[in-house]
């Protein structure tokens, strides 16, 4: 079966098994040389292929158990951030980290050790989760935690399915009052008035920027930022107070089809201009958590916007002490290279100690590129000057990176590398990313 | 108001985990019976978790027939409604005596038998609906489904006498007739992709045909019309068809 990521490139015919039951993983993992777990297939590049055999986590989709006084939710691997929503919610109960699209598992999630607009605040997704059961390299189940096997814990958040199968994970929920954040939106004119804004606005639970890559001059690094926190109820308008947990209801749209590349940039183009001019300099409003947290999820499939071909999306991490230096130079090669896209997100991120867990103390850039050999150099080059600023890609959104990258931003990497030699898991499991890689 | 609770038997096929989930939703209790009951328990743990309704786990072998009278006695609280989705394609060799068989036990003999000890506990307190989900593929035999087909037009069939027998009684019996589903029996066949709907299509179905009391139920509603036509075609064509 022909599969890919989610930016649709590369594209690998994999053979495909979808266990059932926790029991038909094990018999898969024993039965199976070497495999590679799959959920949503959210990740934007290679992770989630392998050849030989690729795992899929999506009939593994139950909840094991959820305490609505305790906010403690234990739930199979193959289940969606979305359905974990749409249960949570109700009770007054939240993620404690999402990410920007509520399509990933939970087993997606771990093995990214995901971030969202709070990284900042609350650190990563695995910073929440208190238990992963695994299949290990033997076909084993066995159970990990902060105090119990502390090292295949920390390697599994963040480790890119390489520890193992992920069968369940169990994670402390965030109490909420209402399904809505109370949302303000700050508009800026250059870089520095936008990184500045960024930390103005840390104090709040989620921030991120967008930015618009093409201005040049004076406008250089011009954006917006967006901040918010969950709304209590007497913030809500007065109709919605009697049920704030309901969430409204908002039309999904798809794309039925592959549609030319340009078009897309220049509509997303079109809704940043129109973002950008409309805002006031500073705006607040109280908007539900779908549209704050996932607004492209409401156009389903939006990856064909980009063609036939797919896109890219680099995502890098630049650490503190870089001062904006690294940013300035990837933000000056994509508005010269003509090849990048028109917006970035931009995003302030706590420490992090994981070994292969993506954020670090930073700014994380994100952009997307529409596929291309223009494309490939591009991203390349954006690669090597994360590496040169002592920063670090993104995993889950690479498919184009070098083993060298990687190692010289991710100094947990050798180690991993150790553990998963001296567990049997090197070999046992393998994704197009690790073997690219070497991880 | 008294909660309602259902038992599922074949708790852990995808039609009886929709069925468990649709009824849960409006705040039935759920008992769920299947064979290995670390599966089922899986699927009460889920459905607990997503409806805060009670749920059991119940351990039920649809091939142990004379252990079917005392499970049925064993229930408790008895349940107001009884679906029975058990039901298995097989091998369809009818040279193999052994596969025959349990093609035939597991979607005739079987729960018929089980269905046949609830109604004498819902006979004597005076209430309760029984479900059988049969099939389509009972209403004319196919070659491609000889077996399957014939067990099926049996347990149609048996329905059909218990409900006359229990008229009167305050005892429902409702045949439900799905065509088909995206299921584990149906995985990998060669199938047309409009004609096979989701185990949740099914379980809504069962849902409304409890609400209502309605006594046969083709769903979807598509193979209604279908079926009509198929029964229709003349014994001469009929066997020279390949579907």
């Amino acid at each position: 079966m022909m599969l890919s990521g989610w930016g649709r490139s590369p594209a690998i015919d994999c053979r495909v098994i979808t266990p059932r039951t926790p029991d038909e993983v094990v018999a898969a993992v024993r039965a199976t040389p070497c495999l590679i777990a799959r959920g949503a297939g959210r990740a934007y590049g290679d992770a989630a292929l392998n050849p030989e055999a690729t795992l899929s986590t999506l009939r593994l989709d139950h909840v094991r158990s959820f305490d609505v006084e305790t906010g403690l939710l234990d739930a199979e691997a193959g289940l969606r951030l979305a359905d974990v929503i749409d249960l949570v919610l109700p009770h007054g109960w939240f993620p404690a980290v999402v990410p920007g699209t509520a399509e990933p598992t939970i087993g997606g999630m771990v093995a990214a050790d995901v971030h969202g607009k709070n990284h900042h605040v609350d650190g990563a997704f695995g910073d929440h989760v208190d238990e992963i059961r695994l299949v290990d390299a033997d076909g084993s189940v066995v159970r990990c935690a902060p105090g119990d096997r502390p090292d295949l814990f920390d390697a599994t958040l963040g480790g890119m399915g390489l520890t193992g199968v992920v069968l369940s994970a169990r994670m402390r929920l965030r109490r909420v009052e209402t399904a809505f954040i109370d949302a303000a939106t700050h508009r800026r004119s250059d870089l520095d008035g936008l990184l500045s804004a960024l930390e103005g606005s840390s104090p709040a639970r989620y921030s991120v920027a967008w930015i618009d890559t093409l201005a040049r001059g004076a406008a250089f690094g011009r954006g917006v930022v967006f901040a918010g926190d969950h709304a209590p109820v007497d913030a809500l308008p007065r109709s919605r107070r009697s049920r704030p947990l309901e969430r409204p209801w908002r039309p999904r749209l798809s794309v039925p089809f592959d549609l030319p590349a340009a078009g897309l940039h220049r509509r997303v183009m079109a809704a940043f201009n129109a973002i950008y001019h409309a805002a006031p300099r500073a705006a607040r409003r109280i908007v539900d958590v779908d549209r704050f947290f996932f607004p492209l999820d409401a156009v389903r499939g939006w990856n064909r916007l980009y063609g036939p071909k797919g896109f890219r999306q680099f995502q890098c991490v630049l650490p503190e002490d870089d001062g904006g230096r690294g940013l300035a130079r990837i933000l000056d090669v994509v508005s010269t290279s003509g090849t990048g896209s028109f917006l970035a997100v931009l995003k302030s991120l706590g420490a992090g100690r994981r070994p292969l867990s993506f954020p670090i103390a930073g700014h994380t850039l994100a952009l997307d590129m529409p596929a291309g050999a223009a494309t490939d150099t591009t991203y390349r080059r954006l690669c090597d000057i994360t590496f040169e600023h002592g920063g670090r890609i993104y995993l889950a959104k690479d498919a184009l990176a070098d083993p060298g990258h990687v190692g010289a931003g991710y100094p947990g990497v050798a180690g991993f590398r150790a553990a998963r030699r001296s567990d049997g898991s090197a070999g046992r499991f393998e994704s197009a990313l690790s073997r690219r890689l070497g991880l | 108001v008294r909660r309602r609770f259902v038992l599922v038997l074949g708790g852990t096929s995808d039609i009886g985990r929709a069925v468990a989930h649709a009824f849960a939703a409006r705040g039935w209790g759920v008992q769920l019976a299947g064979r290995d009951l670390g599966l089922v328990t899986r699927e009460a743990d889920d459905v607990a978790a997503r409806h805060r309704v009670p749920v059991s786990a119940l351990p039920f072998d649809v091939l142990d027939f004379d252990g079917a009278a005392g499970f049925a006695q064993g229930v408790d609280p008895l349940p107001d409604v009884v679906v029975s989705v058990v039901g298995l394609m097989g091998a369809d060799d009818p040279a193999d005596v052994a596969a025959v068989r349990v093609v035939v036990d597991t979607n005739f003999t079987g729960p018929a038998i089980v269905l046949a000890a609830f109604a004498e506990r819902f006979r004597a307190r005076g209430s309760g609906t029984l479900v059988g989900v049969s099939s389509v593929a009972g209403d004319r035999g196919r070659a491609k489904t000889m077996t399957y087909g014939a067990a099926k037009a049996g347990f149609t069939a048996f329905l059909s006498a218990l409900r006359q027998r229990l008229q009167g009684t305050g005892v429902d019996v409702l045949t439900v007739k799905p065509g088909f589903v995206r299921t584990r029996m149906t995985e990998g066949m060669d199938l047309p992709a409009l004609l096979v709907a989701r185990p949740r299509t099914i379980a809504d179905a069962i849902l409304r045909a409890v609400e209502r009391g309605r006594p046969v139920t083709v769903t979807p509603a598509i193979w209604r019309p279908l079926m009509a036509v198929v029964r229709a075609i003349p014994e001469p064509l009929f066997r020279r068809m390949r579907f």
